[in-house]
């Protein structure tokens, strides 16, 4: 039987709650109060919501449908660089967006390496804006991030359970329908609902693959309200559509992601021996083999360019390095923070306090403080704690659904030993749920870290040219027409990504 | 003196009710068909049950509010008793402080404890690396140093072999003898029973019987007993 929170729990979920409210209500009302009067949304506005609604379902599906069999060969078989694949599954996910994009572009573009291929092959050629470009975008980023979730659903099943199945002989569909089936029916759910809002929220692809009026996602017209027309009625208007389809989409989440108490495997190396052969061993092989192109070709795209880039970077570099540095690391600890604060009540309503940032966009909550910090304060001088800040509301959501259910999992699986030997708060915290729950916290802290760094809504808002961020300099060397140094710029701020979240996934646990 | 006043525990809609008290120093074995409720005792006992009615109390004092790490109670569930992610000694030490400091008395106490149960030197093994026997072993060195005058078992070792299972048994008993612990078991097997307790707790239709003595129980079994023992009745 599972254990109820205790007061101190309750305490820290509130004040944890009330922070995150504040931080969400306080920029949304400023922005209402000035946007004055508000209006209908004409036919320009339901496209943007057509656009967005289409666009991150064919996200979300294609993602965890190319996840499910990588996820499946990741988890049945060893083999040389298994790791390595793990890790790299993290990678798109982590990049920063707009480093991304010029990865694909140089790859998938109109001068990339497949349109090459295609030219000298002699047939036609591939474009890459509009909607596919856009869904192509997203399937990079989010099917190795629901390779993963998939990947922790298989590692949840007890090692006992395949050690069973070996026993009895079972056959690969007789195993999938017993053990794997099970594990889908509740992580897939998520996984979709997950990804489906991470779409609905993506600004940076539709910036550079969309636009124009068949292809505008609504926080990119959010964008263009403010940048082009500075209509904060249009805008506000905009962001309560935008706010309403995610809140529904977060809604949808909690509802799918359940949590069940079965399962306590006592931490056995997973080996499996059900692991069939034969013509399946070699399709899992070429999924992964798939899989392994379409996630690095964009990546040494990348390095390629900015290797030859980095001798044009400017001094700024290093300060540009240090800040960026800064706020990563300041993000990680005060999402971790306010997650383990919104897990410890172990209730429905702190998880969705801490789902709804996935209703506001950066750009939005960015316009709000700066209307707040205007009157007050040269805005320019809080840009790096506001983007700790913002970027810490943006990374909460996926830290604390890492968080939430291992600490509901600790609990289940041995809260009630914990509790007959009277460990409560500090020592609960110390002897079972901080151990429990160390892969969760590394990687949530990792996603939150990376996410941070790569940042460019709310800096691009707020920056000066005194206090600029890593993906800031770039965005200007790219405008500055200094593309060579802007890729020697992406590089960096690729390998420091890595290079955060790959030390926090490392202190989480060994096994990725 | 262990006494359950009125007692009335309710899971959904499952309700049992216990009237009766067991001087202290007693073994009494929970028996009873499954699902009648012998674990659900045991469980509003130790206080992860939260009573309808009624009250428990030892030695005189109300325990119906104190949470589960507060009462005078050391109990071994079905599985779970150790932490997978600690070491043996950890495991154990956890039973003397909840706050993990160990002064090298304490330290000294885990190694007297393990080399009791017949584990010197296990100390640095995690949970996974020991056999089910080892594992009970380990358990019953927390329950040693938990130090606490009630122990409760709900089938600690029904996953053991019979051996195993008796052997398991018997150090319970001497672990008894040498605290002079109250002790409640909830088993299926009366020789299980036998082995270790004095008086029987019959748990049958939604009610846990006064203890009696379990020879004149055995000998001469009410009807709810003598239906759950089946052929096994007779004893000699």
């Amino acid at each position: 039987m599972a254990e109820r929170a205790g007061p101190i729990g309750r305490a820290a979920g509130c004040a944890g709650g009330l922070a995150v409210l504040a931080l969400l209500v306080l920029p949304l009302a400023v922005i209402f109060l000035q946007a004055g009067e508000g209006r209908l949304p004409g036919p320009a506005e339901y496209a943007a919501l057509r656009f967005t609604l289409w666009q991150a379902v064919l996200s979300a599906l294609l993602s965890v449908l190319a996840a499910l069999p990588v996820a499946r060969a990741l988890a049945r078989r060893r083999f040389p660089g298994r790791r390595l694949f793990v890790t790299l599954t993290g990678a798109p996910f982590l990049l920063p967006v707009a480093v991304a994009v010029l990865g694909l572009l140089a790859v998938f573009g109109a001068r990339g390496w497949v349109n090459d291929l295609l030219g000298a092959l002699g047939l036609g050629s591939i474009r890459i804006y509009g909607l596919h470009g856009v869904v192509l975008a997203h399937v990079f980023f989010n099917m190795p991030l629901a390779t993963r979730m998939l990947l922790q659903g298989w590692r949840a099943i007890p090692a006992e359970r395949f050690r069973l199945a070996a026993t009895l002989d079972l056959p690969p569909v007789q195993v999938f329908r017993l053990l794997e089936l099970p594990m889908l029916r509740q992580v897939v759910p998520g996984a979709l609902a997950a990804i489906f809002a991470i779409c609905l929220s993506s600004f940076s692809v539709a910036l550079i693959l969309g636009g124009g009026p068949r292809a505008t996602t609504l926080e990119l017209a959010i964008y263009q309200a403010f940048l082009f027309d500075f209509d904060l009625g249009r805008a506000a208007l905009l962001a309560l559509m935008q706010s309403g389809i995610v809140v529904l989409a977060a809604l949808v989440s909690l509802r799918l992601a359940r949590m069940d108490g079965s399962g306590t495997g006592l931490g056995r190396e997973m080996l499996r021996w059900d692991a069939p052969g034969g013509w399946r061993r070699g399709l899992d092989a070429a999924w992964l083999l798939l899989a392994g192109l379409f996630l690095t070709l964009p990546l040494l795209a990348l390095v390629l360019d900015g290797i030859g880039g980095l001798a044009d970077l400017p001094a700024r570099i290093w300060p540009a390095i240090g800040n960026s540095l800064g706020v990563s690391l300041g993000c990680a600890l005060s999402t971790v923070a306010l997650s383990l604060a919104l897990s410890a009540p172990m209730a429905r309503w702190s998880e969705g306090l801490g789902l709804l940032p996935l209703a506001l966009s950066p750009l939005v909550l960015g316009t709000g403080y700066f209307l707040i910090l205007n009157p007050v304060i040269a805005p320019g001088r809080l840009a790096l704690p506001v983007t700790l800040v913002v970027n810490t509301l943006m990374a909460l959501p996926f830290c604390l659904r890492l968080i939430a259910p291992a600490w509901a999992r600790a609990e289940a699986d041995h809260g009630r030993l914990a509790s007959s030997l009277g460990l409560t708060g500090f020592a609960r915290l110390r002897w079972l749920l901080l151990p429990r729950m160390r892969g969760a916290i590394g990687f949530g802290a990792g996603i939150a870290a990376a996410l941070s760094m790569g940042d460019l809504g709310v800096i691009a808002l707020f920056g000066s040219p005194e206090r600029e961020t890593l993906p800031l300099l770039m965005y200007r060397l790219l405008g500055a027409y200094r593309t060579d140094a802007a890729s020697g710029a992406a590089l960096v701020l690729l390998v420091l990504s890595f290079t955060v979240f790959w030390i926090f996934d490392r202190l989480g646990g060994r096994d990725a | 003196m262990l006494e359950l006043v009125n007692l009335t525990l309710e899971q959904g809609d499952f309700r049992l009710e216990a009237d009766f008290s067991l001087p202290e120093g007693t073994s009494a074995a929970l028996i009873g068909p499954s699902g009648a409720g012998k674990s659900t005792l045991l469980a509003g006992i130790a206080g992860f049950l939260p009573p309808r009615r009624g009250r428990v109390q030892w030695r005189g004092e109300d325990l119906t509010r104190l949470a589960p790490g507060k009462r005078p109670v050391a109990m071994l569930f079905q599985d779970g008793n150790l932490f997978p992610h600690l070491d043996v000694s950890r495991n154990v030490a956890l039973g003397i402080s909840p706050r993990g400091r160990l002064s090298a008395q304490d330290q000294a106490r885990v190694a007297q404890a393990l080399e009791r149960v017949g584990l010197a030197g296990y100390g640095a093994r995690t949970p996974a690396e020991l056999s089910g026997g080892q594992q009970s072993r380990a358990a019953l060195a927390r329950i040693l140093v938990q130090d606490r005058p009630l122990m409760l078992l709900d089938e600690p070792f029904a996953a053991l072999g019979p051996a195993l299972r008796a052997e398991m048994l018997r150090l319970v008993a001497e672990l008894r003898a040498e605290t002079g612990a109250t002790l409640l078991m909830v088993t299926h097997d009366p020789r299980d029973a036998e082995r270790i307790a004095e008086q029987i707790v019959l748990v049958a239709e939604g009610r846990a019987a006064p203890p009696a003595p379990m020879r004149a129980l055995l000998d001469d079994p009410p009807p709810a007993l003598r239906a759950y023992l089946g052929g096994e009745g007779d004893f000699d």
